[in-house]
């Protein structure tokens, strides 16, 4: 991986002009130069310059995994608090396995949760679906709420950093892009030592060699 | 003031603001918060969002809208405050909004709704200006897509003499004339898009010549250029 200094820019900031650079994601031509829209880190990558966030609420994008808890059951479907600023919606025909059409709460009651993927965005609502392996209903287990800005972080490389605590730790982790992240493990001192270093990881995301650190620290803390 | 002098009542220049102290992250459960203040005008602002508006009339399908809360804490002055709302503070949260409005980028997220919270924890005058920093500090860190920062400042005539930066003790500034005490202070509080240039809020309070208005916005631009620094400063120091 090649190493490249960023740099923390703020909204307004001249981020390249020219023609040298094309403008990306959270940034903006104007006039010659590219400015920066939002707080957050400077990423030029090839010609593209783009601001990584640094803070804000999690914006669903589709194909995304998320963790949401059912608020409310209608005729056709389920409500989804999935902590974004618009509500995810779990239509019945997105649903894997056959549900009783007369009542739904058979099937997902209020405040269950769910492991769902980003099927469609709408103006309003976000579509969920559930036809997916990674999909399920969490049963058991405790959930911990980070920064959305970093769960990519948390997950790591191709998945890198989640399967090392995954590991070490034998838990089962569920990671939501929505900043929720379930943890379910065969017993509660393996769970608190998963919980511990997803929280190491969210409360320094510019440390460089992480992954390493935080194999050290669960290899120590382990029994 | 006395003339003679050229000093102001705290010995400041005329162009020199009161110390100026900025922080951000200070309210953990906010998703942007940031802490402002002018000497003794302590500002402190929380924003929450984009998020979900109800009642659901009130939802704009094109693009978000921003709301803005002032208020004083009853402390915050030196005769009690009565907590809530009052006429003044409604009045001073929609100029808050006014002048946030230009640079916040509302069109990415329709439906939903940006809460700007902003709080004065002491009051020593031009607090609306102290909350329009902190304001303008707590949207971008808390993620929010704007064009620039918002930086304001409060300018104005105090006798004879431009001055930057009001104190209450200069907003109180009286002449004798004809043996009455008369007000002779004019307050002006400036918003300033250090960028683009242009003006977000204009609020003037008294009297004054059209040359010295124009002195007095130019001295206030040139100040406000000096204040984005520190703002960009505190915003790039990570915690």
């Amino acid at each position: 991986m090649e190493k490249t200094r960023r740099e923390i820019v703020i909204p307004g900031e001249i981020v390249g002009s020219g023609s040298e650079f094309l403008p990306g994601e959270g940034t903006r031509k104007e006039g010659k130069d590219i400015i920066a829209l939002r707080f957050g880190l400077l990423e030029k990558n090839d010609k593209i310059v783009r601001v990584i966030p640094l803070s804000g609420t999690y914006i669903p994008r589709t194909g995304n995994t998320v963790i949401g808890q059912v608020i409310d059951i209608t005729f056709n479907g389920w409500v989804v608090d999935i902590l974004s600023p618009y509500l995810g919606f779990l239509p019945i025909n997105e649903c894997a396995g056959y549900v009783n059409k007369n009542d739904l709460s058979e099937y997902y009651d209020i405040h269950d949760l769910l492991a769902s993927k980003v099927h469609t965005i709408r103006t309003r609502s976000v579509e969920l679906t559930m036809k997916d392996r990674t999909c399920k209903k969490l049963v058991g287990g405790f959930l911990m709420r980070v920064n959305p800005t970093r769960v990519p972080r948390i997950i790591g490389r191709e998945g890198s950093m989640v399967n090392i605590i995954k590991k070490e730790t034998n838990c089962n982790i569920i990671v939501g892009q929505n900043g929720l992240i379930w943890i379910k493990g065969p017993s509660i001192e393996e769970e608190i030592l998963a919980r511990d270093a997803i929280k190491i990881i969210a409360e320094k995301p510019f440390v460089e060699g992480l992954t390493d650190y935080i194999k050290e620290f669960l290899e120590k803390n382990k029994k | 003031m006395s003339d003679k002098k050229e000093k102001r009542p705290d010995g400041r220049e005329f162009d020199e603001t009161r110390k100026i102290e900025a922080k951000v992250g200070v309210i953990k459960r906010a998703d942007g918060s940031a802490y402002f203040a002018f000497g003794n005008s302590k500002a402190i602002a929380a924003v929450y969002g984009p998020r979900q508006l109800y009642p659901q009339h009130l939802q704009n399908p094109k693009k978000a809208i921003l709301r803005c809360f002032y208020d004083m804490f009853s402390f915050s002055v030196a005769e009690r405050k009565k907590p809530g709302p009052s006429r003044r503070s409604i009045e001073i949260s929609d100029e808050i909004k006014r002048a946030l409005y230009p640079v916040v980028l509302l069109e990415n997220f329709p439906n939903t709704v940006i809460d700007v919270y902003v709080e004065i924890i002491e009051a020593d005058a031009s607090t609306r200006c102290a909350a329009i920093n902190a304001a303008s500090m707590a949207l971008a860190s808390a993620g929010v897509l704007m064009s620039e920062l918002v930086t304001a400042v409060s300018v104005g005539k105090v006798g004879n003499a431009i001055v930057v930066d009001l104190s209450q003790e200069e907003e109180q500034y009286k002449i004798k004339k004809d043996g009455k005490e008369i007000k002779a202070t004019t307050d002006i509080a400036l918003a300033f898009l250090p960028r683009s240039k242009k003006i977000s809020l204009l609020h003037l309070d008294g009297s004054i010549k059209l040359s010295e208005l124009r002195e007095a916005i130019e001295l206030g631009k040139k100040i406000c250029t000096k204040i984005e620094a520190i703002q960009r400063q505190v915003l790039k120091k990570l915690e």
